[in-house]
Order: C-alpha cells, then sequence, then structure tokens
C-alpha cells in the first residue's frame, strides 16, 4: 500500500515538474513559430522554394534569430490548391499555433488564409499573391504583403504601350484573380493613354494549351498584346507565340512575371521581351549585387524576384520583432513597427502604404540574354488604390 | 481560315491525346488494370527527352534509348507490383498506382529539381510556314500529327491484324481459355502493360519541346485522357481515337467561340455522350 502511495506521490510531483518547467522554458527562450504555407508541387512549385530560400537568407543574415529568438518552422504545401486553403491555414493556425503565418503564390489560396486570417487575428505575412482584395476590401490590421498588387504590375505598362503610339491591344491572360487584376490595372493605364483594349481572351487556370487563342490573335492583328503568365504556363506562351511566328510581327508585353526565373527554359523565344515589374535581376545598384552574391553562395542558382519577396518578407518580419524585442504577442506594438518599417530591399527601399501593400518603383526591363535588364523606371514610388479598404484599428 | 486553322489545332490536340490514352485505355480495357499513375509516364518521358537531349545534344538518339529505358520500367512495375493485383479490386489498383504517383512525383523533384525547363525543338524542324501574313503554322506541331497519325496506325494493324494481336484480344474476353490454349497470357500481358506506359511516355516525349517540362504535368493531363477513354469506350482503340479528336475539337473550338464555358466544354461533352451511351462510343465486349 504505502510504496503504491509513494510511487503515485512521486509520479504526481514529476508529471506537475516537467509541465511548469515546460512552461517556464516557452516563455523564457521559446522558438517564434513560423508558419510557411506555400506551394511545394505542382505548378507554382519552383517559386515556393525561391520564397522559402529567399526568407532564410534574411533569418541567416541575422545569425538564425528574428528581434533575438530562434525560429521554429511548420511547412505545408499548399499545392495551389484554393479549395483546401481553409483546411491548411487552420493546421498551422489551430494545430501548431504558429506566431506567424507566411503565404502563398497563389492569389486563391492566399484569399482563403486572409479569411482565417481575419478571423484568429493570426499575423499574416504575404510573399506574392498580389489580389487586390488581400489590401483593398479584406485588409485588416494584421495582414501585410510585402510583393506586389496585381494592379501594380500592369497599370505602369499600360501607359508606355500607349505612350508608343500602339492603342488597340489585345489582352490574354488565365481565367483567374490574379490575371483579371492585372489586365484591369493594364486596361486602365492604357485608357489614359488613349488606348483601348479591344478584346480579352481567357484561358482555364491551370491550362496552358494556348494555340486557338494564338491562331484568334493573329486574325484580329491588334497593335500589341499584353498578357499575364507565370511558371509553366509563362514558358509555354511565349515559346508558342514565337512558333506561331506572331513575335516580330505584333509586339507582345506583359506583367514581369513572363520573364522570371523562367527564362533559362524560354530560350531564344524569350529575347527581347518587354516587361514591367518592381525588380530586374538586371538591378544594377550595390544593394542588389550583394544580395545577388549571398543568395547564389547559399543556394544553387540565381535569385528571381520571388526570392526578393521572400527575402524582404524576412526583413521585415525581423524589423518588426526587433521593435518588440521578439515578443510577438504584444500585438499592436508589433504591427505599428511593421507599418513603419522601411525595408532597404534588393528591389530598391520600399514602404508599406496605409492598406499594407508596399509603396515601390515599378520597372520597366527588357530581356537581354538571360537577364531581366532595367532599361528604366516605368513609374516610381507607385501605390495600389486599395479600392474598398476600410482599416479598424483594434 | 481562321477556322480551318483552328480545325487544324483541334485535331494536333487531339491526336496527342490519343496517343497518351491509347496506352491507357489498352492497359485498363484489355487488362483491366486501373493505372492512375499512366500521367507520371507522361512526365518521365518528357524529362527523360529533355535530360538526355542535354546529355546527349540530340534528341534523335535520345528518344531510342529512352524508349528501351521506359519499356524497361514497365516490365519491372509489372512484374513486380501490378502483376500482383490482376485478380484484385480496382480500389487496391487504385492505391498502388496513386502511391507510384507520390513516388514518381518524388523523384522527378530529387533528381530534376521543380524548376520549369524547356526542350529544344530539333534543328530540322525548327522552322514554320506561313499561312496569312501574321500566322504562320510551327512544323514542328505537324510532325506530332504526323508521328501520332503512324502509330495509330500501326497499333490499329497490330491488335485487329496479328496473331498477338488476337491473342490479346482473346485474353481480354476469356483469359482462362487463353490460357488453356497454352498461350502464355501472362508474358503477353507483360508487354501490353509495359507498351502501354511506353506509348505515354513516348507522348511525353515528343510533346516536350512544345509543352516543356515542369512539375505536375502528368497529372492535368491524365484527367482528359480518364475522359478519352471514357467517351471512346474502355478498351477500344478506334473509340479512343474517335473520342480524342473530338475532344481535341470541341476543346479548341469551344475556347475561341465559347470562351465563359472552355472549361467546361470537353465534361459538357463527356456527359452527353454518356447519357445517349453509357458505355462510350465503341465499347469492347
Amino acid at each position: 500500500m504505502r510504496s503504491r502511495r509513494d510511487f503515485l506521490k512521486v509520479a504526481g510531483c514529476l508529471t506537475t515538474g516537467t509541465l511548469l518547467s515546460h512552461r517556464f522554458a516557452w516563455a523564457q527562450s521559446g522558438k517564434l513559430k513560423v508558419g510557411l504555407m506555400l506551394p511545394y508541387t505542382g505548378t507554382y512549385a519552383a517559386l515556393g522554394n525561391a520564397i522559402t530560400s529567399g526568407f532564410k537568407l534574411a533569418v541567416a543574415e541575422r545569425s538564425g534569430r528574428l528581434g533575438g529568438r530562434e525560429l521554429e518552422y511548420f511547412t505545408v504545401d499548399d499545392e495551389s490548391d484554393p479549395s483546401k486553403a481553409p483546411e491548411n491555414t487552420n493546421r498551422l493556425v489551430q494545430r501548431d499555433k504558429v506566431d506567424v503565418l507566411i503565404g502563398t503564390v497563389h492569389s486563391g489560396v492566399a484569399l482563403g488564409m486572409v479569411k482565417i486570417a481575419r478571423e484568429t487575428g493570426t499575423l499574416l505575412l504575404i510573399p506574392n499573391a498580389g489580389a487586390a482584395a488581400a489590401t483593398g476590401e479584406l485588409c485588416s490590421p494584421n495582414i501585410f504583403r510585402t510583393s506586389f498588387s496585381n494592379w501594380q504590375t500592369g497599370y505602369p505598362m499600360g501607359k508606355v504601350v500607349a505612350d508608343r503610339g500602339l492603342k488597340n491591344v489585345v489582352a490574354i491572360t488565365w481565367k483567374y484573380a490574379a490575371g483579371e487584376e492585372s489586365i484591369g490595372g493594364f486596361s486602365e493605364g492604357l485608357t489614359k493613354g488613349g488606348g483601348k483594349v479591344v478584346k480579352e481572351l481567357w484561358v482555364p487556370f491551370p491550362q496552358v494549351e494556348f494555340q486557338a487563342l494564338l491562331t484568334q490573335i493573329a486574325s484580329l492583328k491588334p497593335d500589341a498584346v499584353y498578357t499575364f503568365f507565370a511558371g509553366a504556363g509563362a514558358v509555354k506562351f511565349v515559346k508558342d507565340y514565337a512558333a506561331a511566328g506572331l513575335k516580330g510581327k505584333i509586339p507582345l508585353f506583359g506583367s514581369g512575371f513572363l520573364t522570371d526565373g523562367v527564362l533559362e527554359a524560354q530560350g531564344e523565344a524569350a529575347q527581347g521581351l518587354e516587361t514591367t515589374l518592381h525588380y530586374g535581376d538586371g538591378l544594377d545598384t550595390p544593394r542588389n549585387k550583394a544580395f545577388r552574391q549571398a543568395y547564389s553562395k547559399a543556394n544553387k542558382g540565381e535569385p528571381d524576384v520571388y526570392a526578393v519577396q521572400g527575402y524582404d518578407t524576412g526583413l521585415l518580419l525581423a524589423a518588426g520583432l526587433e521593435a518588440v524585442r521578439g515578443d510577438a504577442s504584444k500585438k499592436n506594438d508589433l504591427i505599428a513597427a511593421l507599418e513603419k518599417a522601411r525595408i532597404d530591399s534588393p528591389r530598391g527601399a520600399w514602404t508599406l502604404s496605409k492598406a499594407h501593400n508596399p509603396i515601390q518603383d515599378i520597372y520597366l526591363r527588357k530581356v537581354v540574354g538571360a537577364q531581366n535588364k532595367v532599361i528604366g523606371v516605368a513609374h516610381k514610388a507607385l501605390e495600389d488604390p486599395a479600392r474598398g479598404c476600410n482599416m479598424k484599428k483594434t | 481560315m481562321e477556322f480551318l486553322v483552328q480545325l487544324l489545332n483541334g485535331i494536333q490536340y487531339g491526336l496527342l491525346l490519343f496517343l497518351l490514352a491509347s496506352g491507357l485505355t489498352l492497359i485498363f480495357g484489355i487488362m483491366g488494370v486501373l493505372n492512375l499513375a499512366h500521367g507520371s509516364f507522361y512526365m518521365v518521358g518528357a524529362y527523360l527527352a529533355f535530360w538526355l537531349a542535354r546529355q546527349i545534344g540530340n534528341l534523335w538518339l535520345a528518344v531510342p534509348i529512352e524508349l528501351a529505358m521506359v519499356l524497361m520500367i514497365g516490365v519491372i512495375l509489372e512484374m513486380g507490383l501490378f502483376s500482383r493485383l490482376y485478380r484484385r479490386d480496382h480500389l487496391h489498383q487504385v492505391l498502388l498506382s496513386f502511391g507510384l504517383i507520390l513516388i514518381f512525383e518524388e523523384l522527378r523533384s530529387i533528381f530534376f529539381g521543380d524548376d520549369v525547363h524547356g526542350v529544344p525543338v530539333p534543328e530540322a524542324l525548327r522552322h514554320s510556314i506561313p499561312i496569312t501574313d501574321t500566322l504562320s503554322y510551327p512544323v514542328y506541331r505537324l510532325f506530332i500529327s504526323g508521328t501520332c497519325l503512324v502509330l495509330a496506325g500501326a497499333m490499329y494493324a497490330v491488335i485487329q491484324k496479328t496473331k498477338i494481336g488476337m491473342t490479346i484480344r482473346a485474353g481480354s474476353t476469356n483469359r482462362e481459355m487463353v490460357q488453356s490454349l497454352g498461350i502464355n497470357i501472362k508474358l503477353v500481358y507483360r508487354w501490353v502493360f509495359a507498351l502501354g506506359v511506353t506509348l505515354a511516355a513516348f507522348a511525353g516525349m515528343i510533346a516536350a519541346p512544345v509543352s516543356s517540362v515542369y512539375p505536375g504535368m502528368g497529372g492535368q493531363i491524365l484527367i482528359v485522357c480518364f475522359v478519352v477513354v471514357v467517351i471512346g469506350g474502355i478498351g477500344s482503340i478506334k473509340g479512343a481515337m474517335i473520342a480524342a479528336l473530338l475532344i481535341g475539337i470541341v476543346d479548341t473550338l469551344g475556347q475561341v467561340l465559347l470562351p465563359e464555358f472552355s472549361g467546361a466544354a470537353v465534361y459538357l461533352l463527356m456527359a452527353v455522350i454518356l447519357l445517349w451511351r453509357p458505355r462510350g462510343l465503341f465499347r469492347v465486349a
């Protein structure tokens, strides 16, 4: 009897002790839980990996600590599938209880994450997806974007094309938020310059069979073609455009994703293409050169715009956490610090708008050899109009 | 003029679909094996073409080497895995082949990474034929169509006119009877399986220069292939041919005429045909 009671006592003490020490340790030096929800398979796999590498480079440059805290990663492959977004996001938020959520590439998936971030108040940093709503009608104090809005990458090109006297333009893209908004921005810029989008052609995402629509473009004979494609779709579209004999006859313009991270695969067909984006790998600044060197040293391969966005996400998070000394539970202070941050990015310094989207220069780039050479600034310090954003302070 | 070119686009897409779907319909219809990993072989073919073309520097030389490699993989998979499941439920085959999809994707990620790659069109086929002043048609696309037609003809001849073809057809109706006539049906099936997946790999290989190679490329096309097989009637090569052309044309014209519904046009076609003929156009036996 005695021995059994003793045993229970000891066991009880031990259990309590472990629990206590566990909690204690957590409060003292617990790791900051970072949830990475990105595409690691499918059409956008390469983008997800580049963002991850960029983010980890920013962390490595701070000896693995942000605001004095080490990071613990929780990774989920979102498969660029919007229907799985709520479940995947909940896994990170509810089960893993992450302090910061980072994701993602596909706009539809990102909006799923935005919805849950709004409900739970979890801090969300969007390293790519340009869906207008994320910093528009669905904007929220705890949601930040470090990349661009789709509008931002299309609008400046509209002006560039109109200024060259190309007035009748056909637009072609995938039928989903990113494509629609990019064309919307382009159309707005083009109309301002006196031009017009005469026809919009849609391809279901993520289909890559363009032959029918290319035939249609050839018979419409517009002054120019504007397009939004990325990843595998961008490779195939650019090659098909050239193979159909359209290259050199009808000039092709695009948002910069058309030629980013895919130039090697596009080969000869991409030469001379002009696009607008908030970054160019040929950007000739010391900051960019230093970044490119550090990135190629830590990873195999050259960084692209996605790597920069991942890197900037790391910079932004670092700025926020340093201000609160790594205490992510001081949410209001953290958000205030993030809002005030000035990010010294490889793309050029940027700050956040009231709706939490970068105010940044948009470059005009031209494909020369294996590089997107920056040939000018298409629009200086461009701010997304953030239509429908009504930010309520908590 | 534009309509004719669109028709050509549709036929060309349809012929490529046929090449893929014919292997699927052979394995599924004749052997009764449900192989979801069929699309993976399309991907394997495309990546091997990319890799070998780069290693050897010549797509023409790469093709036969690659075909031999895929044939071997097919034989090994049949011996080691699929032959054990012939008498089992389709669900077991689904689980096995789904597992294979994951394995192939992971191997692809390990060996080739997750980047998109281009495969250069062979030098001799690199030019385009001008049709109107703005439009030209790439010769390589015509070459794909020609190759598919030749293969379709060869397949039809083998299955309908030769003794091997007769054995295969007989085996699909009554396996035991063929065996009792002293024919080693297991061996025949082994080669049908290997040839089926080799066809898929070959489709991936010749499509690689126009489609480029990218992760998950097999999954996308597999769904359309199943639609082809179901519309054509399971196990019918002739059905697969007609269904593939039908889908190619409907998909192409759908994109032009009904852009709002282009994603659904193919499935609508399937629904209508299945209402009219629940077993597909040319169901075998």
